[in-house]
């Protein structure tokens, strides 16, 4: 059962620099735990709340799983999964905030964008 | 420093001129690891906002396809702001995920669709930490 994984530039700190890592897994919240044993921290980086991170992109075989499944997309021996950091961003009043990567405005838990 | 090539420049504005009062965005790709933004490839804003942009997911997968194919990255993502100036937002820089890029940020405040000048400035934002640098335009690229 394995499943090969490719790493966004900003998770290779999880990998030791590797672009695609390999897990297992019979559905993507069953892989994401196994690549949390492997490279620890990298589930925080993508689940939230016990869901996929607004602003996380993951596809299975060219697919985004939010429209197949979302963490309970199932996976089989040898499909590819592709983790892709949203391009995003916009126009409001900037201040000093830091904000953990991947995550949306802490002032807008929903995720949605501000000012509209 | 980010060195671009005066076409790129153009397309830039041109794209954020055009797409006001809603962001544009996209991203300028090139060689790995070379620094030459050489592609322009426009995205569309998925969002459709006059303060907010996204990538459509599929065309981020597709973009994102392609520039593995090519052995290439995005050298510079840009946005515009179209009611401020263009400096990173909190949201730009929470959402910045390409410590790599070049963050190009035009603002069309001035002149919104019409001919005029308008702010392009550019942005390493790296850990939350925005620091600008210098633009440099050129006739064309310098060979590597």
């Amino acid at each position: 059962m394995a499943i090969e994984v490719r790493i966004p530039t900003i998770l290779r700190t999880y990998t030791g620099g590797e672009k695609a890592v390999t897990g297992e897994g019979a559905s993507l919240t069953a892989l994401i735990d196994d690549l949390e044993t492997n490279h620890p921290g990298i589930k925080d980086r993508l689940i939230e709340n016990g869901d996929l991170r607004r602003f996380v992109n993951v596809y299975i075989n060219d697919e985004d799983v939010r429209f197949i499944g979302g963490l309970e997309a199932e996976l089989s021996d040898g499909d590819q999964v592709v983790v892709l950091p949203a391009v995003a961003g916009g126009g409001t009043p900037h201040g000093v905030l830091r904000l953990p990567r991947f995550a949306p405005p802490s002032n807008n838990a929903a995720g949605t964008p501000e000012d509209q | 420093m980010l060195t671009i090539a005066r076409a790129t420049y153009d397309a830039i504005v041109a794209h954020a001129k055009r797409d006001h009062p809603d962001e544009a965005c996209g991203v300028v790709a090139g060689p790995e690891g070379s620094d030459r933004p050489t592609r322009f490839v426009e995205m569309v804003n998925a969002a459709g906002s006059p303060t907010f942009y996204e990538f459509d997911s599929t065309d981020l997968f597709q973009l994102y396809k392609e520039m593995d194919q090519n052995d290439e990255e995005p050298v510079v993502i840009y946005h515009s702001h179209t009611a401020t100036e263009a400096y990173p937002s909190r949201t730009d820089i929470g959402l910045a995920s390409e410590p790599n890029a070049h963050y190009v940020l035009v603002s069309t405040r001035e002149h919104g669709n019409k001919a005029g000048p308008v702010e392009f400035r550019s942005y390493r934002i790296v850990d939350g930490e925005v620091t600008e640098e210098e633009v440099t335009v050129v006739d064309e690229l310098p060979a590597n």
